[in-house]
């Protein structure tokens, strides 16, 4: 850069940072935007034992930071990040994870989105184990963690650009004062998009040295991208020294060096011949979905479309550009974080530029595309790209998109109140013009940008909608959009989006093949047993550092004759070592879920403490249940009245076809209830699903204040 | 008839094999596992395992999401 770059210092706080000791810095950062205080805070042992880090860490430092009426906009509510020990480890495939955790603005509790990129692992080696990032700026600020500099600097930087990828740019010319240094800068942004919304997400940098530039993971659900423009900041950076592949100092290299090197031969293996991940990374699912009437079609009404093969995994592994290491962490073979280059916008105010487009995945594709009836791949990298460089979800925006088209097409929009736009199923440029309104903040990008919950609300209000009809096709439970799997035929799965503590974003529990397809979890108490297992497990991936894909995405078939094959026990089995590995502490798979159950019981009993996290929260719209209209009953007729026949002994020959959808209504309605009842029980939580004072207790989380959250509960539950 | 996962029943026809069964269900996804009374079939002898009626037959895909 040879123009001159005006940088504003407004806070700043000196420090040296300290050695990593297997895997922890032992000191979290904390920066008040508003305030310019900067502080470092001490991990405790007993912090580390029972929170162990990520998610953890992020809670724990969040509980302590608000107060019960805190809201997403309020001045204490913060964005925290942390990856987690084994965050940063480079040997073993998916390893370098961050989380972040704050007050949503759409569902208004706890949300927590994982992100790969290299901001959480650099901030570790950078001498921190979390960030927390508290108040409100008065003006546009980028947070700068210098650890060659050994300070921490709240910054104006008038000159910055707002959008991802014009910001990223930027900012890693002005920072790196040779070419080199930029392999170790990582920073997390928003947009324009965050600014007008509340579906702002984050994107983590990562710098690709094969592509000589930056690209960009995102950490998207429930809105952290608004949070971190409400607060005026532009971005978190971190300036880390160079580190080897040992930075974590972990206690045993030997032994992640021995299961790594076992883990790699098995995706080396096994990857080409199973879900080629290296090749079409997640986008393999899409023709799979639609085979197994998974694939959202036309906000969720139906599965399956045969245009969905125009966009399927091998169409993808044709468009994605081959050959290049794209691991979001060092030394990640599997390598799905696919881009397509040199990509040219057709619209918005980039149109004519030819950019990198990171993904898309395939919850990207199932949003922006199929569930809006969109099968157009250059339309879907489009919508991509801008939602990632405004700030915005693609899962939020896509399935709030798809569900005002249903909208427009029931006649409760029209083109008068759409500003013009015909905004039916398919209609891709409607859904990009909407797309630049949400970053302008007009038009229908303000309605947009609202999400479901509140958009069906101005629609009831403002326009007339029944309210029924539009709490039925909404596709949100809680407040956040659903992620990209139709769980109409899995019971399990209904209860794997809506009995959640973040809301419907599958990486609690996606159990749609064991349930409904392989018929693994016949009886309440199979599926409460799962809805207990996969997420306690699956949230402990969150809590290391880790990608929960090289657990399930690419399996030795010796897999298939283990007891418990839906479980992995030999990848279960490198997780054990390779934490013990770096941290010391010898485990098993009953104190991962322990370690787990710790930090989900406190995420849950977070919601109450905000107003919510009880029964009433845990449902989903019927959408997600069973057949709305008769649109869609009758597109599975035979499937579903067979359903009448089989479980409820009803002739369905002798039935309108209203009395059939009713009896439906009946019957899935009452048996998401047993199902609620079950998993309530199984994770010792009453029917209201308010952990008990003993399960907290026992959990070792029974602190004063967590205890006095739930005793208010229980006392009036009796 | 046949069953299929302890729960659907399918019609059997003479000469009906795992390959056509896969087919006939549109089971794609490439990692999984089947048995026809209790005996694994391999994966290179799916075209020509004959399925006899009456067969309980087990297809699970591992498959875990993302
Ligand atoms: S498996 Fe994919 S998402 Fe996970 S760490 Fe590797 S590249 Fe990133």
């Amino acid at each position: 850069m040879t123009e001159k770059i005006i940088r504003h210092v407004l806070a700043e706080f000196a420090y040296q940072a300290p050695k990593i000791e297997r895997g922890y810095a032992n000191q979290t950062l904390y920066v008040n935007v508003a305030t310019g205080e900067i502080k470092a805070k001490p991990v405790s042992e007993e912090m580390k034992f029972k929170f162990t880090g990520g998610k953890g860490f992020d809670l724990w430092l969040l509980w302590n930071a608000v107060n019960d009426n805190t809201k997403w906009n309020s001045p204490e509510n913060e964005i925290v990040i942390s990856s987690g020990p084994c965050g940063g480890t480079t040997q073993y495939p998916g390893s370098g994870k961050s989380l972040v955790t704050t007050i949503s603005p759409t569902t208004e509790v706890i949300t927590d989105s994982n992100a790969g990129g290299h901001f959480g692992p650099l901030l570790k080696f950078s001498g921190w184990d979390a960030i927390e990032v508290q108040g409100i700026a008065e003006r546009d600020v980028v947070v700068i963690v210098d650890a060659i500099a050994g300070k921490v600097t709240v910054e104006e930087l008038p000159d910055a650009p707002t959008d991802t990828h014009l910001l990223g740019a930027w900012l890693y010319d002005v920072l790196a004062e040779k070419p080199h240094e930029k392999y170790y800068i990582a920073m997390v942004s928003a947009g324009t998009g965050a600014d007008h919304s509340l579906l702002g997400c984050l994107n983590f940098s990562l710098y690709d040295r094969k592509r000589q530039d930056v690209r960009y993971k995102q950490a998207a659900r429930g809105g952290p991208g608004t949070v971190l423009r409400h607060k005026r900041i532009k971005a978190l950076v971190v300036r880390a020294k160079p580190f080897r592949g040992d930075a974590n100092h972990p206690a045993d290299p030997e032994r992640i060096a021995r299961v790594g090197a076992d883990m790699q031969h098995e995706v080396a293996t096994w990857d080409p011949v199973q879900n080629r991940m290296r090749n079409r990374g997640t986008p393999y699912l899409v023709g799979i979905m639609s085979d197994y009437d998974l694939l959202p079609v036309n906000n969720f009404k139906f599965g399956s479309h045969p245009k969905a093969h125009d966009i399927n995994g091998a169409y993808w592994e044709t468009r994605l550009t081959q050959g290049l290491p794209d691991g979001c962490w060092y030394g990640c073979t599997i390598a799905c974080a696919h881009a397509v280059d040199g990509f040219e916008l057709q619209t918005g105010p980039y149109k004519g530029q030819r950019v990198i487009v990171d993904g898309p995945e395939y919850e990207t594709i199932g949003a922006v595309g199929s569930t809006c009836g969109i099968f157009d791949a250059d339309a879907i990298l489009e919508l991509n790209f801008y939602c990632d460089t405004y700030g915005i979800d693609t899962i939020s925006y896509g399935n709030t998109i798809g569900f005002l088209m249903e909208c427009y097409e029931a006649g409760i929009l029209d083109l008068e109140k759409t500003g013009g736009l015909e905004l039916t199923f398919g209609n891709a440029a409607a859904s990009l013009e909407i797309l630049h309104q949400v970053a302008q903040g007009e038009g229908l990008g303000r309605l947009a940008g609202l999400g479901i919950r509140k958009a069906k609300a101005y629609l009831i209000e403002h326009f007339e909608a029944d309210p029924q009809f539009v709490q039925d096709i909404g596709m949100e439970n809680k407040g956040m959009e659903y992620s990209m799997y139709m769980g109409k035929e899995s019971l399990a799965q209904q209860g794997g989006y809506a009995l959640t503590n973040k809301g419907p974003q599958h990486d609690e529990a996606w159990l749609i093949f064991m349930d409904q397809v392989n018929n693994q979890l016949p009886t309440f108490e199979d599926k409460a047993e799962a809805l207990h297992y996969f997420p306690m497990w699956r949230t402990w991936f969150g809590l290391c550092g880790f990608c929960k894909l090289p657990w399930n995405d690419v399996v030795d078939p010796k897999n298939s004759k283990s007891a418990e094959p839906a479980k992995i026990p030999h990848h279960v089995q490198n997780y054990v070592d390779i934490f013990a590995a770096v941290t010391g502490r010898e485990i098993d798979i009953n104190d991962i879920i322990a370690m787990s159950e710790r930090v989900y019981n406190l995420q849950r009993v977070f919601n109450i403490r905000l107003g919510k996290g009880l029964r009433e929260h845990d449902y989903p719209p019927y959408r997600g249940v069973g057949p709305v209209t008769e649109e869609e009953y009758e597109s599975r007729q035979e499937r579903y009245d067979k359903q009448l026949r089989e479980w409820l002994g009803l002739d369905p020959d002798a039935m309108t076809l209203q009395e059939k959808m009713a009896a439906h209504r009946k019957y899935r309605t009452e048996r998401y209830e047993h199902l609620m009842d079950a998993v309530y029980e199984r994770r010792g939580w009453t029917r209201n699903g308010v952990p008990t004072v003993e399960k907290l207790k026992a959990l070792g989380i029974g602190f004063p204040e967590v205890l006095a959250v739930v005793e208010k509960h229980l006392q009036v539950e009796g | 008839m046949i069953t299929l996962n302890k729960r659907e029943r399918l019609e059997w026809q003479e000469g009906l094999t795992v390959q056509a069964l896969l087919e006939r269900k549109t089971f794609t996804y490439p990692h999984i596992v089947i048995s026809i009374n209790g005996i694994v079939i391999d994966h290179d002898a799916y075209a020509e395992t004959l399925i006899p009626d009456e067969a309980d037959v087990r297809v699970i895909h591992l498959i875990a999401g993302g």
